[in-house]
């Protein structure tokens, strides 16, 4: 694993940021095909401007996937136990996104250490796109 | 307004087959680049079956059902209508190629903000593998504008 290990983390240390290039509609289609989440209204402009959006907008699980490889890129997957989001605003054509995180709590349960991370998707104006957080646990 | 009576509603299972190229093509489209998702000998070396599927791979399973909004268009919810809200993942034990998974998963509740302006689902799921080992549970909120 590479340079951030979350097991010497202490509670305020934040992960290094994953910084995504600006969603194009490609990216879109891709995801689109690969998760079979075909909902128009991430696909086709017409669709999205008729339910009363400017354009497409990206799904939220691809946001969420995003957010996830800012963990996995840090930390095993198997000792990831809970991964939890709330939307906050939509994600909109051309915006680049920012994934961060933050040890919030750490604890020790049956001798075993659990972090807590708090996690946030924010675009380059600020605005907060998801917020949620990770429980991880070595001990499988 | 969406029927209260409908809270605790189960949908049949459904079952899918984890492969190779579902988790290639996954991976490629959130950008992840870890060889444990496209190498299988990668994979192996760090202790897995096969291709690991990515944390948040399971959401194209119910999405390969032949209508997959049916459980939405059955309670008079267009596409267009409704965002995500909230997703939550609890992870029991890895998701490799090769497996078959069954998905059984029930609205688990209803409830509305703003007097009634933003009505929210909750759709809760367990992901069960060909071993009969639990390997996930979902929650899954969607709000209707």
């Amino acid at each position: 694993m590479p340079d951030w290990d979350y097991s010497i983390a202490e509670i305020g240390d934040q992960l290094p940021p994953l910084t995504l290039r600006p969603i194009n509609q490609d990216d879109l289609v891709l995801y689109a095909n690969a998760s079979g989440d075909q909902n128009p209204i991430h696909i086709n402009q017409n669709f999205a401007k008729k339910s009363g959006l400017p354009n497409v907008i990206a799904h939220g699980m691809l946001i969420m996937s995003y957010l996830g490889r800012l963990l996995t890129n840090f930390i095993p997957q198997s000792s990831i136990k809970n991964f939890t989001v709330q939307f906050s605003n939509m994600t909109h054509l051309n915006q680049q996104v920012i994934c961060t995180g933050k040890v919030l709590e750490k604890d020790s349960i049956d001798g075993k250490e659990v972090v807590t991370i708090s996690l946030k998707v924010e675009d380059l104006q600020g605005e907060k796109k998801i917020i949620g957080q990770a429980i991880i646990n070595s001990d499988l | 307004m969406i029927d209260r009576s409908l809270i605790g509603k189960t949908y049949p299972p459904f079952y899918s087959e984890v492969t190779e190229e579902k988790i290639r093509l996954f991976a490629k489209a959130i950008g992840e680049a870890n060889p444990i998702h496209f190498l299988v000998e990668s994979a192996m070396k760090e202790g897995h079956r096969s291709l690991l599927a990515p944390l948040t791979f399971l959401t194209t399973v119910s999405y390969e059902q032949e209508d997959p909004y049916k459980y939405l268009k059955d309670l008079n919810i267009e596409l267009g209508q409704f965002l995500h809200a909230n997703q939550e993942y609890t992870y029991f034990s890895p998701v490799c190629a090769g497996d078959r998974i069954k998905m059984e998963s029930k609205l688990s509740d209803l409830f509305d903000k703003r007097g009634g302006r933003l009505q929210f689902l909750v759709f809760r799921s367990t992901y069960t593998n060909q071993d009969k080992v639990i390997v996930a549970k979902s929650k899954t909120t969607l709000v209707v504008r």
